[in-house]
């Protein structure tokens, strides 16, 4: 049993998670501060059968990715600000072809070369609109080496429930910080593989054609279908078509099967929520500071509370709205300049009651530094 | 080997461009476009089965279907 | 099984221009599988954007056609995770060589058994004749009304510095030496580069005034010699044909095997 207690970085959290999800391939290019997740997957990969490349460069990756999941495989790639910029229209391709990935951000400060050693939650924006076009996207994140493992696992079934990329958006100081991971029992956390056509070979298949319940079952290059992926909108085989109505049918499809899911995909954590007049929402290593800097002022009787969020595209804006609905204020904690502040500012009843506190300067933002904003929001002075 | 002896130009009129490769090129000047530019077999006793035209064309739209009958 | 099992004849006629060599690498690429008897379920093509990559639509394989010039990065992941599949990678010059250059070398470089075939007509077709890292200087095109002042890759040369253990040349007029050399690279386990001129005769030819397809051919035909021919030894202005590198050298997914070996017996 011991050995299933590790102390570990985040970075190496997700790395446990995927592997316990099934990854069976990872393409990567060295960037920090998401490199020790490269590192550690050429390690233990091969280990288990698994494959590990490093490619030239991101785009690559992400395409190598894409690749090796239509053979059949659960796949990772991981990189930061810089990278994912350069992944984006790879990430678009498994968007429009609908190819279950995942993609970790481990956020690092931009734009551009930016500060890569120091912490940043600057990509939310990106991962929900990194990409051109219409389009849906799943990101999720996490506070905690607990928590990344499981929302990594969740990342690889959501990926192959919604045939889709999911993004983890981590951060740098959650993918290097070290803490304690209790590795769960295998069956502890359900899994979901690979949904598999069960269509007989010299039947027609289709790859797009959803069923039913909305799902549509793969079937793996090298298998007895043959049939096109492309980036082209599509029939329901996957040839190209500018048909109207095909267009408009597969954009719908494309942002429907996620949008219309928000409530199953919504992923958040309360902490001391219940009667709390002054709520903050956060994500990420900020909602360290937050769920801190709650967890104080409750023991001074102060009624805060924290709305973690674990999922943030699609938004959770029903949950949000909710749970803001008796808030006298609403704090959103968050290390950019407001990204997740203009999201629930839409979605709540009385925006004017949301406010930012933020940092952007590379450094994690403390419980002080949400106090002083707490404090004038409340109108207790600077 | 026996020498190759030809049963008919098989040509798909839906597929033929009209670009003139397979006529060009015929070491017996076999074929020829007609009016509406697809490519005809007008010699066809002229063809020494040597598949070029087959194997050059643009658009898969010709095939030499060899007499096998007698051999 | 006849060539045509091999096609999804429900989209003919194909969109490639009357005269378009493209179609004719799609025939002698075909005759090549025909030839060789590989079973459709093992083959995958995975190509990129533009004219060239509209190829993989139309063969009844496992096909991806994806984003501009990261044919090979796609296809390395395919390969990689499945080797035992057959990979097929025809790209364009402009999709293999501008925008996919970093993707080509690298390939090359881990010697991984793809075949990547060339489809160079020296020119941006499907945005309709943009100059390309092939047409090379004193050329026409639309975003070179003056003339073309880039050099050109040697495709040929480029795949030996890179490390690719199989490259060759031919041309869309010689069909019979195509399919030998596609038959060849497709055999040969590694990294296999074939270049194949072929021609546009809409763009390019009209534009740099090489007259209609036949006429392209027959350039193809007067300006170009077999490797180790007396015409090309005594006139070396005349493009090389041929094999130009065939050799063994250690491929990657049998390396990453050894890998997985070395690695599985470490934890055990």
């Amino acid at each position: 049993m011991n050995e299933q207690i590790k102390f570990i970085q985040g970075n190496e959290a997700c790395v446990e998670g995927a592997l316990y999800a099934g990854l069976e391939f990872f393409a990567g290019y060295p960037i920090t501060p998401s490199t020790e997740i490269a590192e550690l997957l050429s390690q233990l990969l091969p280990q288990k059968g698994g494959k590990f490349i490093q490619m030239e460069d991101e785009i690559a990756s992400m395409c190598a990715i894409i690749g090796a999941s239509l053979t059949g495989h659960k796949v990772m790639t991981a990189t930061s600000g810089p990278g994912f910029s350069l992944k984006q229209e790879a990430i678009g391709y498994a968007c429009m072809a609908e190819i279950p990935c995942v993609i970790v951000n481990v956020q690092r400060g931009g734009p551009s070369t930016g500060n890569p050693t120091h912490v940043s939650q600057g990509d939310v924006n990106q991962a929900r609109w990194g990409t051109h076009g219409d389009h849906a996207i799943i990101a999720l994140t996490a506070s905690n080496h607990q928590d990344v493992f499981a929302i990594t696992v969740d990342a690889f079934n959501l990926a192959e429930t919604y045939r889709t990329p999911v993004v983890l958006l981590f951060d740098e100081v959650v993918g290097h910080m070290r803490e304690k991971l209790v590795v769960p029992e295998k069956g502890e956390i359900a899994i979901v593989d690979r949904l598999r056509t069960s269509v007989g070979k010299g039947v027609d298949y289709h790859p797009y054609l959803p069923r039913e319940d909305g799902r549509l079952p793969m079937s793996d290059f090298g298998g007895d279908h043959r049939y096109n992926v492309t980036g082209l909108f599509h029939d329901m085989w996957g040839f190209p078509s500018n048909d109207p109505k095909v267009v408009k049918d597969l954009l719908h499809h494309l942002v429907d099967k996620i949008e219309t899911n928000v409530n199953i995909i919504s992923r958040y954590k309360e902490h001391y929520l219940e009667d709390a007049e002054y709520i903050m929402i956060s994500y990420g290593s900020s909602a360290r500071s937050a769920i801190h800097m709650a967890r104080h002022r409750r023991e001074k009787g102060e009624k805060i509370g924290v709305l973690e969020l674990q999922s943030l595209w699609p938004f959770p804006e029903a949950v949000v709205r909710e749970k803001c609905a008796g808030a006298k204020a609403v704090i959103v904690v968050e290390m950019n300049m407001g990204q997740v502040m203009r999201q629930v500012k839409a979605c709540v009843d009385r925006p004017e009651t949301v406010f930012l506190a933020n940092r952007i300067d590379g450094k994690l933002i403390t419980p002080t530094n949400i106090k002083g904003i707490l404090r004038v929001i409340q109108g207790r002075g600077v | 080997m026996a020498k190759k002896k030809l049963k008919e130009h098989r040509i798909n009129r839906d597929w033929c461009k009209g670009c003139g490769i397979c006529v060009k090129f015929c070491p017996g000047k076999v074929l020829e476009l007609d009016a509406m530019e697809k490519v005809v077999a007008v010699r066809p006793k002229d063809c020494i089965c040597c598949k070029l035209c087959e194997l050059r064309c643009p658009d898969l739209a010709i095939e030499i279907v060899e007499d096998e009958g007698d051999e | 099984m006849a060539i045509k099992d091999y096609l999804r004849e429900r989209f003919f006629p194909h969109m490639w221009c009357p005269g378009c060599g493209h179609g004719t690498v799609l025939n002698t690429l075909l005759r090549a599988v025909e030839d060789l008897g590989l079973n459709k379920n093992d083959i995958v093509m995975t190509s990129g954007i533009g004219c060239s990559a509209r190829i993989s639509g139309y063969v009844d394989f496992h096909s991806l056609h994806t984003i501009h010039g990261r044919a090979l990065a796609f296809a390395t992941g395919v390969k990689l995770s499945r080797p035992e599949l057959t990979l097929l990678v025809p790209m364009g010059d402009g999709d293999a060589l501008a925008i996919g250059g970093n993707h080509f070398i690298h390939a090359a470089r881990r010697n991984i058994d793809i075949t990547a075939i060339v489809m160079n007509n020296r020119i941006y077709g499907m945005t309709g004749g943009q100059y390309s890292p092939l047409s090379g200087p004193g050329k026409k095109a639309t975003t070179a009304p003056y003339k073309t002042i880039d050099n050109q890759f040697d495709v040929v040369e480029l795949s030996k510095a890179a490390g690719a253990s199989f490259v060759a040349r031919t041309t869309t007029y010689h069909v019979q030496e195509a399919i030998e050399i596609f038959k060849k690279a497709i055999t040969h386990k590694g990294f296999s580069v074939v270049e194949i001129l072929t021609q546009c005769p809409t763009h390019y030819g009209r534009k740099n005034k090489e007259g209609d397809a036949v006429n392209m051919l027959e350039i193809y035909r007067d300006t170009t010699a077999k490797v180790g021919s007396k015409a090309l030894t005594e006139n070396p202005a005349l493009l090389g044909r041929g094999i130009f590198v065939d050799k063994d050298t250690p491929e990657y997914c049998e390396e990453y095997e050894k890998i997985i070996q070395l690695a599985m017996r470490e934890v055990a």
